[in-house]
């Protein structure tokens, strides 16, 4: 397959400069004894460790294993490697891994590509660099200790004596790989990369029309295929009419996808497909399809009627998730109390990209291309719709045109794969928008309630959450109805505020869509509530909402949730400390209780997520018939250590578009089991005009790395919401917020 | 039959009269910069020019294109790199990329209007396309970077 550029040739070749160093260094030595200077061996390609390689020219090669949508990972752990290896970022070829449990981990997803990955490519370079050191004291007969890895070549110290690392790489290939106790990583005043800006790898290809996403793969032979899926999810085909379809020139076969049964998981959603010469004969054929459906039982989905259903569950007790203190005393003891409702809707997730995907299968062979943020996911799937066993499976990774968590739920891969097999033909699935925003896996709607108790001083001595949303987990196994450990760790149960009864009730909800996890995930309605909430405590309390923010937050401590069902991750204490400096620098930076032009005002809402804590400032500014814009967003992020800094801001000015795009006008509803939405149209998110300008302050920390990718969307919607009610004293409890305000 | 001009070769099409330009473009031509994202015209993940102007290619259908000269971000700055791709280089742009093509052809198209655009004509023209990303900013700042270069 040539057509996909695996490599990332970069121009390297045109520079001599590393070559030309070499010979100014040579023999201008502080040292005149003499050390053996006989002819470098040719290079030999040589794997030096599974993420690193050497080809038969000498040139290195680092292998990107994660998945690349937007977050520059494909840039940040080679970078790692190569910093560590001392090798020449310019110099290095970066190739992306196809999907092989060789590589370890691959599902990109959780925001902790670093997180999990830093070490272990740091080791992997440390111990490359070492061997080529080795290989150099072989080849000068001198002790390794004076041997020193310099920008792609090692230096022999005491004589000055330069060799470059294509010419190590035969005796390297040679030497017994040293064990993690014998090498040594960097100080951090050593690194060449890791904390420092570089461009991504990708940049060229990205501005130049040349980088291959999933749509863009040429297979010699491939078909198009587009699918008429089932409106209501589990729906079946009853009957269909292709006479239209196939009418249609380069229309070449329909084929009747097999029908989905629950659990969902991430199986192809069933449907009539249209395989043709090209894009446009398929997607305009398969919407000729007369199909008659049998709708199945989700056909009386009705997001309204669902609605109030969410809303009854939290307005009464629930099954009780933490619980200190006592609660109910707490609350009916208090000199005074407030209660709220929050609700917000189910999300698309939308990525610039719809979903898209090759396969190629024969008798013995089959071979994928798709943007996955999970490529090994693909071949169990692949070994079941094929029967071919897993070495006769290749999964090739595209770069993704975003993601966002659709792109680890591979339907659209199996639709490939299956397809392929009927036709035997190389086939390409197309989704539309219309595909994308109507087949989703959706972000949960869902409901919330919250009452506090205040005591005569206005201090807060009661928290009681109440959340109902379908859970994910509905989507691997249909029993499930109340949400799961994992999604009230997203925010409600690790509720970090000082407080000392405090209780968390879940109600129960059957799933009616695909459920699916978003950027952030239950972080951005369970952020949205427990934010908006702390404010309206502000104004109970006439307390600044920054202040109020900080005296919730209480003393700096750590925090252990572990007996309410919160997974610790070994190394990631929460500290509540972190937090507070994270609010306060956002607080600075956005010049919090400037003077503000009429109908401006500011928010803030801080959110402890995947690991990072993060504080925003929102600027908004409301007219008087209520249309509103946000100016400007000011972001603090504590992520611990960070590899490529532009990166983090990045996602940060990223996030902050994400958020202000959901609680502007993201809703995606259901009529009859349909979903109502198609398009940008009418599930539209920001454009330019109304993009704030975002200030980042990236918060240097020496605590290991954690979460960079999501954890800014979470503060966005709650902090707006607060601002709005700061410019206009009118506190909205719904998202989204709409484009125009009711005053 | 129609003839038409991409990036400055000459072309003849002969298929399906309805088929937008966008997949002529990517499917029969292999130009697969310019992407689908929308179908509609409504994210301009597909922008190209139209002598000159930019346009939705998923929106124009190959019947309408007789006689058109058509620029692809292929063929922008024609081998050398167009003030705007630096700039998106400079400004460290992309972050998915997938819509960059469209947003780079039409910044282009509105230097090509304007030299120094205000920040509400930079509004105007370039808020048909759409970043899921969130890129905006820096898009605003290379393109001012870009105008500067240009003038």
């Amino acid at each position: 397959m040539s057509n996909i550029r695996q490599l990332n040739r970069r121009d390297f070749l045109k520079t001599g400069g590393i070559f030309a160093l070499g010979v100014s260094l040579y023999g201008c030595g502080r040292d005149a004894s003499p050390i053996a200077n006989k002819k470098p061996a040719a290079p030999v390609p040589w794997r030096a460790d599974v993420y690193v390689s050497f080809d038969a020219e000498g040139v290195v090669h680092i292998i990107s294993h994660r998945s690349e949508m937007g977050q520059g990972i494909r840039t940040g752990l080679p970078a790692v490697l190569a910093d560590e290896m001392e090798a020449d970022w310019r110099q290095v070829v970066i190739d992306q891994a196809t999907g092989d449990a060789m590589y370890g981990n691959q599902n990109t997803d959780g925001s902790w590509s670093v997180r999990g990955f830093m070490q272990r490519m740091r080791e992997a370079g440390a111990t490359v660099r070492l061997m080529l050191e080795q290989s150099a004291a072989a080849h000068w007969e001198v002790d390794v200790a004076e041997c020193k890895a310099v920008l792609h070549t090692v230096v022999h110290e005491p004589s000055g004596q330069v060799l470059e690392f294509k010419d190590l790489v035969a005796g390297a290939a040679e030497l017994p790989v040293p064990t993690v106790d014998q090498i040594t990583l960097k100080t951090p005043d050593q690194f060449r990369y890791i904390g420092r800006e570089l461009k991504i790898v990708d940049m060229h290809d990205m501005t130049h029309g040349s980088a291959i996403y999933g749509a863009d793969v040429r297979v010699p032979g491939m078909k198009f295929a587009a699918i008429a899926r089932p409106p209501v999810v589990f729906g079946k085909v009853q009957s269909f009419d292709a006479e239209k379809a196939k009418a249609v020139p380069g229309v070449l076969q329909i084929v009747e996808m097999p029908a989905l049964e629950p659990p969902a998981m991430f199986k192809a959603a069933g449907g009539i497909a249209v395989i043709a010469e090209n894009s446009w004969a398929a997607l305009k054929a398969r919407d000729l399809l007369a199909i008659t459906w049998d709708d199945g039982a989700n056909a009386d989905y009705d997001s309204a009627v669902y609605r109030e259903s969410l809303l009854e569950q939290v307005r009464k007790a629930g099954n009780s998730k933490r619980n200190q203190g006592a609660i109910d005393t707490a609350l009916s003891e208090a000199a005074s109390s407030l209660e709220a409702e929050y609700y917000a809707p189910h999300l698309a997730h939308v990525p610039m990209e719809p979903p898209a995907a090759v396969a190629s299968v024969s008798d013995t062979f089959c071979e994928i291309w798709a943007p996955s943020q999970d490529p090994q996911s693909l071949i169990p799937m692949a070994t079941a719709v094929t029967g071919l066993p897993a070495e006769q499976i290749k999964v090739n990774v595209t770069l993704l045109g975003g993601a966002f968590g659709r792109k680890s739920k591979c339907d659209f891969v199996e639709e490939a794969v299956f397809l392929s097999k009927q036709t035997g033909s190389p086939v390409m699935v197309l989704w539309s928008r219309e595909d994308d925003v109507r087949h989703d896996y959706y972000h949960s709607v869902s409901a919330q309630q919250l009452a506090a108790g205040l005591d005569g001083e206005g201090k807060v001595t009661a928290w009681r959450h109440r959340v109902a949303y379908p859970t994910i987990m509905s989507t691997f196994d249909a029993s499930l109805k109340e949400p799961q450990a994992l999604e009230l760790g997203l925010g409600a149960v690790n509720m970090p505020y000082d407080i000392p009864n405090v209780r968390l009730e879940t109600g129960e909800i059957e799933a009616k869509v695909r459920i699916g996890w978003l950027r952030s995930v239950c972080n951005i309605f369970q952020s949205f509530a427990i934010n908006s909430f702390t404010d309206e405590i502000a104004g109970a309390r006439g307390l600044d909402p920054l202040e109020n923010l900080l005296d919730l937050l209480g003393p700096d401590r750590v925090l252990d949730f572990s007996e309410f069902g919160y997974e610790l991750t070994e190394g990631y204490p929460f500290e509540t400390g972190r937090l507070r400096n994270a609010i306060e620098y956002a607080s600075k930076s956005g010049e919090w209780g400037r003077e503000l032009p009429a109908g401006h005002g500011l928010g803030i809402a801080a959110q402890y997520s995947f690991l990072s804590y993060v504080a925003a400032v929102v600027e908004v500014a409301v007219d008087e018939d209520g249309s509103w814009r946000v100016p400007r967003v000011d972001i603090a992020i504590d992520c611990g250590q960070f590899v490529n800094p532009d990166r983090v801001k990045a996602q940060q000015e990223g996030a902050a578009v994400f958020g202000l795009s959901l609680a502007r006008e993201g809703a995606i509803t259901a009529e009859r089991g349909r979903i109502k939405q198609s398009n940008f149209h009418d599930f539209p998110v920001l454009r330019m005009n109304d993009a704030p300008t975002t200030r980042v302050i990236l918060i240097e920390s020496k605590a290991p790395p954690a979460g960079a990718g999501e954890p800014g969307v979470p503060p966005i919607a709650p902090a707006l919401a607060n601002a709005i009610f700061a410019a206009t004293g009118k506190r909205f409890r719904e998202l989204p917020l709409g484009v125009k305000l009711k005053l | 039959m129609i003839k038409l001009s991409v990036n400055g070769e000459s072309h003849e099409y002969s298929g399906e009269t309805d088929m937008p330009l966008l997949w002529y473009l990517r499917d029969l031509l292999g130009l697969t910069g310019a992407k689908f994202g929308c179908g509609k015209g409504l994210c301009g993940a597909c922008t190209v020019h139209l002598d000159g102007q930019a346009i939705r290619s998923c929106s124009v259908a190959m019947d309408r294109l007789e006689g058109a000269n058509i620029t692809t971000i292929e063929g922008l700055g024609k081998g050398k790199d167009h003030p705007v791709q630096v700039a998106w280089r400079r400004a460290n742009v992309p972050q998915c990329g997938f819509c960059q093509s469209g947003q780079i052809m039409q910044a282009v198209a509105l230097l090509e209007q304007h030299e120094l655009p205000t920040d509400q004509e930079i509004d105007d023209a370039m808020s048909g396309v759409i970043c899921r990303c969130g890129t905006y900013q820096r898009i605003r700042e290379a393109i001012k970077a870009a105008a500067e270069d240009l003038i």
